[in-house]
């Protein structure tokens, strides 16, 4: 342990802690705008900076260990100007504009200026203009320079989590900025979509495409019938956005809330999830039976931005993915076709919109092959966690008094399994399920596949081997794609073998998505959320995706049986019908 | 009032002047990758501040120069203002009444010029095309990219096994590297904004000397794979080094009856002693690489075995014949060039100088060491000539030095005639042009010209060349393309159109440095490893001290000392003394830490592994 004094309070802490570490330890917030633990403790931004009696100058607490007699002040005069003065000259670049940015309230800028009580700035403002400004307003992915602070913590999640560097440094001296890496335009980039850059950003420099408006304009619509689903991991998140605990907003408030809003149906879709794992799980046994999966395994398909990783970074391997699509076009799909039957609608009347936690579903909905009509897109709009959390502040909606209520029907009811696809080795937990049953024509204890659960990863990984009816089925799951990339690489030099693999690109799946609600604290919640989401499977009634009674009606009323003709022409895609840029200089 | 008066500096301009001295110290310490148009843009502003305002294109052109190199940085130009900058510098180079305004102008044109795609890229797309890769200046300018920071840290530490292990992950030639690199890692060391450049080779040479581990890092699993190298220099056995680390079975081609190349048979003792020397190759050969001493390829066994027996062969022949001047009387008895005496020397043929008048043509490295070899041989006097002025040359100021103070006599702006021989065909004396130094060349170099005047007769004994070094790279031709005396290997060292052929060092680039050998040898590994299918890591596995949390007040750098003169001018021993310990704490401690402190910590510091 390092004996040392902060504010004149003596804390011992072991040895290697940070000073900043040390002083939360004593209960001493020292504030902090770049640093973001173990990604970027880079003392950019010099407001963490502390004194150290017998240094010379002010010392960063954020990357600095502690050492044994130091005596420590975080809250003397040469400190408060310091943090004040430097606050200040991140404000002189800053878009200052609070009331109109996304992340006001939730500012990581703003609160640590308000906190300081900075009322005026002395330096004059000194924005970027001109050709520095421009940034596509149609990629999914919005980046507004003017409000980028340069904490660079944007390049180190892409590099470090994501192992996809879009991010880098661009120039130098007084005009470094940050900018899509290796000159390329964000819409020529490799970026996956997983949003995880919007997640980490301290400001509102970086967020989704706004798409708020025309989900207001949808909702207006005397023309159109607006059709809604909420997939499963926005659930345990959504009630976040309004200050409340993880998990504590039902689905229930939130089919409440839509309505309110205007939505003629609202659907979850965890039952489309249901019936992706019995497109997913029949065709897992299809290509083991067909000897498929003796070299390589089959990959999940339902994060769209692992598609888009897997696309970009290893094209030669687009054939190992899943066909079956992802829960929410498969929605979209039976959204405007079977529904519009049975609910008497021309495909075109519906304006199908999803709520997603995610950024990269924007970009699949508008993928070729994902329109089973000719009335346009399956899902016409894809809202993030947080946009949906803008509506329903628009609507001064107070969800605290809010009453639940049910999905509509017929594709109302999910299952336990579905519900879990928002978490890291739910997809493969809910597949295993149900081709357990496939196989062996008796359901296995819902918990029977437990061991895929959970984040901690040895080498980046989980993996465990299930015994469907004798025949053994070695599955791995990664989540973040650091992860993916270490996986694909183990299993292409033959370090590994499996048959089945789920990958999520958000750390923690769905639950930690790039488009979930972020509080400024950054405090990573996708475990808490992961938890939620067992839990609502843990008491669901349904525990099996091929006992939703919604899914089997539909494979009695119109697709016979998975993997049919009819369900591979509405349910399953081509991933080759598309290319990534794999354009890496 | 007096009518004249002492001008004596007021304080601002006392103060002024040791700001200009900061700034070009500063100017001296600029990191590599920096954005081209800003770095224009804040020298003309300092011109711009010269300007004594009395005329118009200086005083107003300037001016709106620097708004319009803005415009171009804030990307509100459109792409007629590249134009625009370019006329208005043409006029201003044209009609400037003086240098204040005309160079000014003309650095702007040639930056123009010089770098128009990223002034166009900035217009165009408000992105400059420059960034700092290597954020670390030492580490970036270091051609084997050695982490400087890791291993000054660790010595600062007292971990000097440590320091030379971390060394050895990029260059298994620490010890050699200690006294003889030209550190090219010292140039843009960011202490130089403080005070001066850390003696980071200094530095070095204390790690070597203290360290004492001697057991290489346990080689990787046999991968059955063979590997010839032809030349045991610094870059042949750097490469055999790695890639016997990754597991590979080496072997190692030398024409010579000892390893080492221009290590030793090129660089004199008192520079290098061959302990020291020994001391790597010992190290390096330890991780069990076959050597094949006194064989040529192409001699002894054809270049085509070679290429047949090995599943990769890497040529690193260095650069070991001598260029000759073409004057009259160059072949008389007397006349050496100086490859051929120092490599006599290291191979135990000396010869006897004792009371000769010795001349040495050149103005190099080469040069100085045959010049200071000369004297250790017991010549009389020694003599250097020289085309143009001792500021041109291109040994290192401190080798020069050295030289001048052992005794020689560096004759300036003369050049070679012929060589004059008595009856028997020995060399009486010889004969120069004086030349004029004039205007500079493409090269950035101020020309010597004739100076037509008589010519100049300089009687000697002795007459030795060093003018430079070519490769033999005949047993080669037959494979690989040789173009001007080198051999064409791509930068990843590969031969194109062979097998799996490499090549580098010296025989690609023509004569440089050892530190560039060294470099050359890990590129040249690395893809060796990577054609023959496997991705061995080379790495170190050395925890680094935390930096100190304030820097040293400014502070001199220390500097190695020379023995005193009269003890080494008439031997071979070892000049330079190392540093003491209490010197190598002040100047570890001198360190600036870039790995921790500025960009460097934003991509981790360090490359821990390749």
């Amino acid at each position: 342990m390092v004996n040392l004094t902060i504010n004149n309070t003596p804390v011992a802490v072991p040895e290697g802690t940070t000073i900043l570490d040390a002083a939360a330890s004593a209960g001493i917030e020292i504030p902090s705008l770049c640093y973001l633990k173990d990604i970027n403790e880079i003392s950019a931004c010099r407001v963490c900076c502390v004194e150290v009696e017998g240094e010379g100058k002010l010392v960063p607490s954020c990357n600095n260990v502690v050492r044994e007699g130091m005596v420590i002040h975080t809250n003397s005069p040469r400190v408060r100007e310091a943090r004040r003065t430097n606050v200040e000259l991140i404000l002189s670049q800053h878009d200052n504009k609070c009331a109109t940015c996304v992340r006001s309230g939730t500012c990581q800028l703003q609160k640590v200026a308000t906190d300081l009580g900075v009322l005026t700035i002395p330096y004059p403002a000194d924005l970027a203009q001109g050709k520095k400004t421009n940034w596509t307003t149609t990629f999914p992915l919005y980046r507004d320079v003017n409000k980028c602070i340069k904490c660079m913590r944007c390049v180190q999640v892409c590099d470090k989590v994501q192992s996809l560097s879009v991010w880098d440094v661009s120039g130098s001296g007084s005009r470094t900025t940050i900018d899509v890496s290796g000159h390329r335009f964000i819409k020529e980039a490799d970026c996956s979509l997983c949003g995880q850059c919007i997640t980490h950003c301290p400001t509102g420099a970086l967020r989704e495409r706004d798409d708020t408006a025309r989900a207001f304009a949808a909702l207006a619509d005397p023309h159109k019938v607006t059709v809604v689903q909420i997939a499963p991991a926005v659930r345990a998140a959504w009630g976040e956005a309004f200050g409340q605990q993880t998990g504590s907003a039902t689905i229930g408030q939130l089919i409440t809330a839509l309505r309110k809003m205007g939505a003629e149906y609202v659907f979850d879709t965890t039952f489309s999830a249901d019936l992706t794992i019995m497109e997913e799980g029949t065709e897992l046994l299809h290509r083991l039976q067909a000897g498929d999966l003796t070299e390589l395994p089959m990959f999940t398909s339902c994060c769209p931005g692992w598609v888009r990783f897997l696309k970009s970074q290893y094209p030669e391997l687009t054939g190992r993915l899943s066909t079956s699509k992802s829960p929410q076009q498969m929605f979209g799909a039976v959204c405007k076709t079977w529904l519009a039957e049975r609910l008497s609608l021309a495909p075109e009347q519906i304006f199908s919109i999803s709520i997603m936690p995610c950024v990269a579903k924007k970009a699949e909905c508008e993928l070729p092959g994902m329109q089973s009509t000719d009335a346009g897109p399956d899902v016409d709009l894809v809202l993030t966690t947080r946009e949906f959390a803008r509506l329903v502040r628009a609507e001064h909606i107070d969800i605290s008094t809010l009453p639940e209520s049910e999905p509509d029907s017929p594709l109302g009811p999910g299952s336990g399994a579905g519900v879990i696809f928002g978490a890291t080795g739910g997809v493969m937990e809910a597949a295993l399920r149900s081709a357990y049953f496939l196989a062996a024509g008796r359901n296995p204890a819902a918990d029977a596949f437990h061991e895929v659960r959970g984040t901690f990863a040895y080498r980046g990984w989980r993996e465990a081997c299930f015994d469907l009816n004798g025949t053994p089925v070695r599955c791995a799951v990664a989540n973040g794609l650091a992860n993916a990339r270490h996986l694909i690489e183990a299993l292409l030099r033959g370090d590994v073998h499996y048959e089945f693999v789920e990958v999520m690109a958000c750390p923690g799946g769905c639950a930690g998505g790039g488009g979930q609600p972020i509080d400024g604290s950054d405090r990573e919640k996708a475990v808490d959320r992961g938890d939620v989401l067992y839990q609502l499977d843990a008491c669901a009634d349904i525990r099996f995706s091929h006992e939703n009674p919604a899914v089997q009606a539909l494979y009695r009323e119109s697709l016979g049986t998975p993997c049919s003709e009819q369900a591979e022409h509405l349910l399953h895609c081509d991933h080759f019908a598309w290319e990534m840029p794999h354009n890496r200089s | 009032m007096s009518r004249l008066s002492i001008e004596t500096p007021g304080h601002a301009q006392t103060v002024v002047e040791g700001l200009y001295r900061d700034v070009e110290r500063r100017i001296s310490a600029s990191p590599p990758g920096l954005c081209p148009v800003d770095m224009a843009l804040s020298f003309l502003r300092l011109c711009h501040a010269q300007t004594c305002g009395k005329c118009v294109p200086c005083r107003i052109g300037l001016g709106q120069l620097t708004s319009l190199l803005e415009q171009v940085l804030d990307s509100t130009a459109e792409p007629e203002t590249i134009d625009l900058i370019e006329k208005t510098a043409r006029v201003i180079l044209d009609t400037a009444d003086c240098a204040i305004g005309y160079e000014a102008a003309r650095m702007v044109l040639q930056g123009v010029q010089g770098f128009r795609d990223d002034y166009l890229s900035h217009v165009e797309s408000g992105r400059c095309l420059f960034g700092l890769n290597q954020p670390v200046p030492c580490v970036a300018l270091c051609p084997a990219g050695v982490d400087i920071p890791g291993y000054i840290a660790l010595v600062r530490a007292g971990r000097y096994d440590d320091a030379v292990r971390l060394i050895r992950k990029d260059n298994p030639f620490p010890t050699v590297c200690g006294y003889v690199c030209e550190h090219p890692c010292e140039a843009r060391c960011r202490r130089r904004m403080v005070d001066d450049a850390v003696n980071i080779c200094g530095i070095k040479r204390f790690a070597c000397d203290h360290a004492t581990n001697t057991t290489p890092p346990p080689c990787a699993p046999a991968t059955g794979k063979r590997i010839a190298i032809i030349g045991g220099g610094p870059c042949g056995l750097s490469a055999a080094y790695f890639l016997a680390l990754m597991g590979h079975s080496v072997d190692v081609y030398d024409q010579r009856p000892q390893l080492g190349g221009m290590l030793r048979y090129g660089i004199p003792d008192y520079r290098l002693p061959v302990d020291r020397l020994d001391a790597d190759i010992n190290f390096i050969l330890s991780t069990g690489i076959t050597v094949h001493t006194n064989t040529a390829i192409g001699r002894d066994i054809p270049f085509t075995e070679i290429e047949n027996q090995y599943d990769a062969v890497y040529i690193a022949i260095g650069a070991h014949n001598d260029k000759k001047l073409g004057i009259d009387g160059e072949s008389s008895p007397g006349v050496y060039s100086a490859v051929q005496l120092l490599r006599d020397i290291g191979e135990g043929r000396i010869p006897d100088f004792q009371n000769k008048r010795v001349c040495v043509i050149g103005g190099g490295n080469v040069s100085m060491d045959a010049t200071r070899t000369a004297i250790r041989l017991g010549a009389q006097h020694v003599t250097c000539v020289y085309r143009r002025r001792v500021t041109d040359m291109t040994a290192l100021a401190e080798e020069i030095e050295d030289a001048q103070s052992e005794g020689c006599q560096i004759l300036p702006l003369q050049a070679p005639d012929h060589i004059e021989t008595d009856e028997n065909g020995r060399v009486t004396a010889l004969w120069t042009r004086p030349q004029i130094i004039s205007e500079y060349g493409a090269d950035g170099r101020p020309r010597p010209k004739d100076a037509q005047q008589p010519r100049f007769r300089i009687p000697c004994d002795i007459v030795i060349v060093a003018i430079g070094q070519a490769i033999d790279a005949k047993p080669f031709e037959q494979v690989t393309p040789v173009v001007r005396g080198k051999i064409q290997a791509e930068s990843d060292a590969f031969v194109p159109n062979t097998p799996h052929v490499f090549a580098g060092g010296d025989a690609v680039t023509g004569p440089a440095t050892v530190i560039r050998a060294v470099a050359a040898g890990k590129v040249a590994a690395a893809n060796i490893d990577q054609h023959l299918g496997f991705h061995h890591v080379i790495t170190a596995d050395v925890e680094i001290p935390p930096a100190h949390l304030t820097n040293s007040p400014a502070c001199g750098r220390v500097e190695l000392r020379n023995r005193p003169l009269a003890e080494c001018i008439d031997n071979f021993d070892l000049v330079k003394c190392g540093m003491s310990e209490e010197e190598a704490q002040q100047e570890t401690s001198r360190c600036l830490r870039c790995d921790h402190f500025g960009y460097g910590i934003f991509k981790g510091g360090r490359t821990s592994k390749w």
